[in-house]
Formats: C-alpha cells, sequence, structure tokens
C-alpha cells in the first residue's frame, strides 16, 4: 500500500507557503541584526544577542503567548492594526508570524558567522578604494556573506515548518486555514487509532520535507563559492 | 603636499611617534618588524585615529585631534596597497579594477582606464578570478585596482613581502614605471634596504616607532 495514498495536500502546502513566506521576510532583519552583532562594540551587544536568542530556548508556546497579547484585537498592536483593517491571529498571517519570530535567531547566528569570517581587510581596501560603508557592505561585506544567508534560509524555512506551539497559541488549528503538517499530526494523534494511520503520510512528508530543505541548504552554500 | 605629526599608543604600550613632511615622488619607510611602518600607513588612510597630531595633505587636514577633524576613510582619496594584494575573491580582474572607479563615480577616461591595462599587461588577465592568479599577477591587479581609483597620495604596505625575487624586480620594474608616467605621490613601507634604495627618492629610517635616519637621495637616484 501506498503509505503517501491517504496525505492530505491541504496542510503541507500550507506549510510550505508559511514556512517559505517567513524566511523571506525575516532575512532583511536577521541580515540587519547579524551585522550589527558582528562588527559593533557595544556594550549592548550582548543584551541584544540574549534577546535575540531567547525564542531559541523559551517555550515556542510562551512566544506565541506573548505575540497573542501583542497582536489580539485588543492587544497593544493588534489594536492599532485592527484599525487599519488588519487582523493578524487566528489566520495564516499569523502563522507566518509565529515561524519568523521562533526561527529568526537561527537565521541570525548563521548570517553572523559568515560576517565574522569576511575578512576585514577587503572591507579596508574597498573603503581605501572610494567606497563608503553602505557600498563597501552591499558590494564586499553582503556577497561574501551568502553562504551564510543561504544557510540560514534554509534553516529557519525547516525551523518554520516544524512550528507548532507558537503558532497554535496566535494562528490557532483550524483546518484548511491555519492548520500546518504538525498541528494536523496533533490533531490526527488525537483522534482514536484511526487518526494515527492518517497522521502517518504527514509524517512521512514532514520527515521528507525537513530532510530536503537541509539537504537543499548544504547543496547551495557549497556551490556559492 | 603630506605634513604627518602623530602619536599613537598601542594597548601593549607600544607606541609610535612621528613627524614626516614629503614632498611629491615616492619615499620609502625603512625599518624593521614594529618599527612603526604600518602604523604610519594605517594613521595616514584613516584606518585607526591617533591619539594626538595631525595629518594634512595639500594644505587640508585628514586627521586633526585638537580640530576633532578625522575625515573617513573613503573620502580622503589615498589609496592603499596592502601587504597581500586583498583582490575581491568575488568579482573578476576587471570588476576588480573597475570597483575604485564606479565607488569615486569616476568614467574611464579619468583614470586612464585603458593605459593602466596596458602598463601593466593586465588585458590577458581581465576576465580571470583573482583565485587563479599567480602572486605576481594579483600584485599587477592590486596596483592597477589601486591606481584606478585616482588617489592623491598612494600607500604601499610591504607589496613586495610575498612574492619571489625574480618576480619581486618584475614588480618593482612595474612600479617604478606607474609611478613616474601617472605622477603618484607615494609611500613605500619595505624592511628590505635594497628595495627602498631602488624604488624612492627619499628613504626614511623607522626603528622603535622613531625616526632615526632621514636621508634624502641625490638626484640620480630619482626615478623618471
Amino acid at each position: 500500500m501506498n503509505p503517501l495514498g491517504k496525505l492530505d495536500w491541504t496542510p503541507v502546502l500550507l506549510s510550505c507557503q508559511v514556512a517559505t513566506l517567513a524566511a523571506t521576510l525575516l532575512l532583511p532583519a536577521a541580515i540587519a541584526v547579524a551585522w550589527w552583532l558582528a562588527r559593533s562594540k557595544s556594550p549592548m551587544r550582548w543584551l541584544v544577542e540574549t534577546v535575540v536568542n531567547l525564542p531559541l530556548v523559551l517555550p515556542p508556546v510562551v512566544t506565541g503567548f506573548l505575540l497573542l497579547i501583542l497582536f489580539a484585537p485588543r492587544g497593544w498592536l493588534g489594536s492599532r492594526l485592527g484599525a487599519m483593517g488588519i487582523v493578524l491571529v487566528a489566520n495564516w498571517y499569523a502563522a507566518v508570524i509565529a515561524a519568523a519570530i521562533v526561527s529568526f535567531p537561527l537565521a541570525v547566528q548563521a548570517v553572523k558567522l559568515a560576517f565574522r569570517q569576511t575578512d576585514r581587510e577587503l572591507e579596508n581596501a574597498a573603503q581605501t578604494l572610494g567606497a563608503g560603508p553602505w557600498t563597501t557592505f552591499a558590494r564586499i561585506s553582503l556577497p561574501l556573506a551568502r553562504r551564510g544567508v543561504i544557510a540560514g534560509w534554509f534553516l529557519a524555512f525547516a525551523r518554520s515548518l516544524g512550528e507548532f506551539g507558537a503558532t497554535i497559541m496566535i494562528a490557532g488549528n483550524i483546518a484548511g486555514q491555519t492548520q500546518t503538517i504538525p498541528l494536523a499530526i496533533y490533531s490526527h494523534a488525537n483522534s482514536g487509532l484511526s487518526g494515527y494511520q492518517n497522521a502517518w503520510p504527514l509524517v512521512i512528508v514532514a520527515i521528507l520535507l525537513s530532510f530536503a530543505a537541509l539537504l537543499a541548504g548544504h547543496w547551495l552554500e557549497r556551490r556559492a563559492v | 603636499m603630506l605634513q604627518f605629526n602623530c602619536r599613537y599608543r598601542y594597548a601593549d604600550g607600544f607606541s609610535v611617534e612621528i613627524g614626516l613632511n614629503l614632498e611629491n615622488g615616492c619615499t620609502a619607510l625603512f625599518g624593521p618588524s614594529g618599527s612603526g611602518k604600518t602604523t604610519v600607513l594605517s594613521l595616514i588612510a584613516g584606518l585607526i585615529i591617533p591619539d594626538r597630531g595631525s595629518i594634512i595633505i595639500d594644505g587640508t587636514a585628514i586627521t586633526d585631534t585638537e580640530l576633532r577633524i578625522q575625515i573617513p576613510v573613503h573620502q580622503r582619496g589615498v589609496g592603499m596597497i596592502a601587504q597581500t594584494p586583498q583582490l575581491f575573491p568575488h568579482m573578476t580582474v576587471r570588476k576588480n579594477l573597475e570597483f575604485g572607479r564606479r565607488a569615486r563615480k569616476l568614467g574611464f577616461r579619468e583614470v586612464d582606464h585603458d593605459q593602466l591595462i596596458d602598463a601593466l599587461a593586465l588585458g590577458p588577465l581581465l576576465d580571470r578570478s583573482p583565485a587563479t592568479l599567480s602572486g605576481g599577477e594579483k600584485s599587477r591587479v592590486a596596483l592597477g585596482r589601486a591606481l584606478a581609483s585616482r588617489p592623491r597620495l598612494l600607500l604601499m604596505d610591504e607589496p613586495l613581502a610575498s612574492l619571489d625575487e625574480v618576480i619581486k624586480h618584475q614588480i618593482l620594474d612595474y612600479l617604478a614605471e606607474v609611478i613616474s608616467r601617472w605622477q603618484v605621490p607615494t609611500v613605500f613601507v619595505t624592511h628590505n634596504q635594497a628595495e627602498a634604495v631602488r624604488i624612492a627618492d627619499r628613504v626614511v629610517h623607522l626603528a622603535a616607532g622613531e625616526i632615526v635616519n632621514d636621508n634624502p637621495h641625490d638626484s640620480e637616484r630619482r626615478i623618471g
């Protein structure tokens, strides 16, 4: 029997959509923060680094709870966004926010490492040739750190695929709308023995997707010479 | 051309205190490791800031600790060639050569682009990646790249240190030719006296962060 025969594609496509968008949207911010962390001599660096890394160790449910407080219709940000007609809870945008926040530190770490490894002498050379700080960043530092940027995107994508706790808090578990692969597996597993059988195809797809994302990340990273 | 008078102290206590007046032409700063040669270049380029002192090029202060002037590196018009060529590995030779021209928004004619390529025999290398070049070729590209940004002063920090003898002589010939043809005032740092004498109009001898001897050569050794 084909184990993927009974696969429901809706959560799979939703997961890919959410993870792709989350990884892409967080990347510019991750690059900016990584650059600052790699280059700054500010004593605030350690504090910022700790705050950025917090989602790595916090229970995702806690992150999700805080996001819910912030984005709920009566929340500090939610009320303002609501006035503009934007709702960021209980829909798939909320799943994107949850995934982006939780995977942000992984992307920052990968990019920061790449910036730390770039040769500062090359940046100096660019400046003595007349390039200002922005040109030096855009034409030297960032292209030289591209492997880290690629690795950061795929790490964030893979982490976003697996996001559960923060997602269920802020986006909920609405089949066809916010039910990503992990949430669908959870629902199936909670619905008795037949549910276990329905969960299997999704479990296999989750493993395959995560494996493929990490592999693709490594492959592209090595090719980006 | 250049009036330099700076004091710079490193965290380990080593300090450099030097006053220099340079004319146009090529000046060699000669001395052993740890004599402060590279520090002088880094101060002129603006890569480090002196504890006190001033640096004036053509009557304009680019550094003055009393007046709180510290012109950023990229606005000084001071080119620098480091000990290793520091070519941008993700760009072809052509893109490396054009980097300074584009950064300073100059035209090909303004930087004598084609003449520089000819003078340094870079034509066959233009589409190559820096990783595929030999040590001598890299040095020529670094020299061309620095000159193509039209610096008003060129600093060279032991640019020949990593080359073998034969290539070293070849590069010295190129160097002598472009310096005299483009009339770029140059400060050339070396710990090799033969190199210093061969290329420079004037040799300044440094030791332990101070000038110990300053001998302007006679005009017969002048290049060009």
